[in-house]
């Protein structure tokens, strides 16, 4: 095998990325235990399928996997190192990522002015707690996601810039496959049932 | 890690992955819409876990790009781990506060249910 010095770097850095992501999952892991123990738990206020709306996390899940799509095609982008498309992809990407997070802000804030806010019962603990955790890794990566921006456009693609964007792709990709049990557990199944 | 990723790689992943979305959002829509008598609940746990299952399939491959490429080893063998780990902590804490409940007796609930309010 024939590899260059900053390839071995990249992939080691990827890894150790990787690494933080899937300790991350346990973080997910443990709140998605949480919600499956205490979903149940209404103390006499809302259940489930009376504030969950199915229409709303369709269009929620459609435009969150959407932009995992453009992600993807900012990657396609870094390799054949095109620095309009990348920026253009990433800007896609990011508003797809801001309008995710207005629609569940949205939802919280409905919530929250119905009453059925946190300290309702048990229940809505677990949900703000599970799905306000991934909203703010979402938060988070969308504001890497301007900082990688403004890095493209000044220092255009170096080592180092292809690097972080790597790492910000699996990152994104990331949120959208926790979000598939997101909606499928926290929404589908109690709805359903 | 090193395939180049391809757009059409991507394009495959993103349709796959909204077609399961829409089958998992489609089977609830219409088990709710019939007054819930569309599906056997249970026919329906086990669709929607498996579609959630199928997806995440889907995401890893297309996506994450793992594969079984000796480049990408540390990456599935860290990946299967994880889903391991995951599934000790989600299926270890329902069995065990299952079981607490189950074992508590009916005076204690009550005795429990009193203080409460």
């Amino acid at each position: 095998m024939n590899r260059t010095e900053t390839e071995h770097v990249r992939d080691t850095s990827l890894l150790g990325f990787w690494l933080f992501i899937m300790s991350d999952c346990l973080l997910f892991a443990s709140l998605f235990a949480t919600y499956a123990v205490l979903g149940h738990s209404y103390a006499g206020g809302p259940s489930a399928s009376e504030i969950f709306s199915l229409p709303f996390v369709l269009l929620e899940t459609l435009i969150l996997l959407t932009s995992t799509l453009t992600c993807g095609l900012a990657v396609v982008a870094l390799y054949k190192r095109n620095r309009e498309q990348i920026l253009g992809w990433l800007f896609v990407t990011g508003a797809l990522g801001a309008l995710f997070l207005a629609l569940e802000l949205h939802e919280f804030v409905t919530l929250i002015a119905e009453g059925h806010g946190f300290q309702a019962s048990a229940f809505l603990s677990a949900f703000f707690t599970l799905v306000g955790t991934h909203g703010l890794h979402v938060s988070i990566g969308l504001l890497w996601m301007l900082f990688m921006m403004a890095q493209v456009y000044r220092t255009g693609l170096t080592n180092v810039t292809e690097r972080h964007l790597m790492c910000l792709a699996l990152f994104w990709h990331f949120l959208d496959i926790v979000w598939i049990f997101i909606f499928s557990f926290v929404y589908l199944l109690p709805i359903i049932v | 890690m090193n395939h180049e990723p391809k757009f059409h790689g991507y394009l495959i992943g993103y349709l796959l992955s909204v077609a399961l979305t829409l089958i998992a959002f489609g089977l609830a829509y219409l088990h709710i819409n019939s007054g819930h008598l569309a599906f056997s609940h249970q026919f329906l746990v086990y669709a929607v876990v498996a579609l959630a299952v199928l997806q995440l399939y889907v995401q890893a491959v297309f996506f994450l790009h793992l594969s079984r490429h000796p480049e990408a080893r540390y990456n599935l063998v860290s990946f299967i781990f994880t889903i391991f780990i995951v599934l000790f902590i989600v299926i270890g804490s329902l069995w065990i506060m299952n079981n607490l409940n189950y074992n508590m007796t009916a005076d204690q609930v009550d005795a429990y249910l009193h203080k409460e309010n």
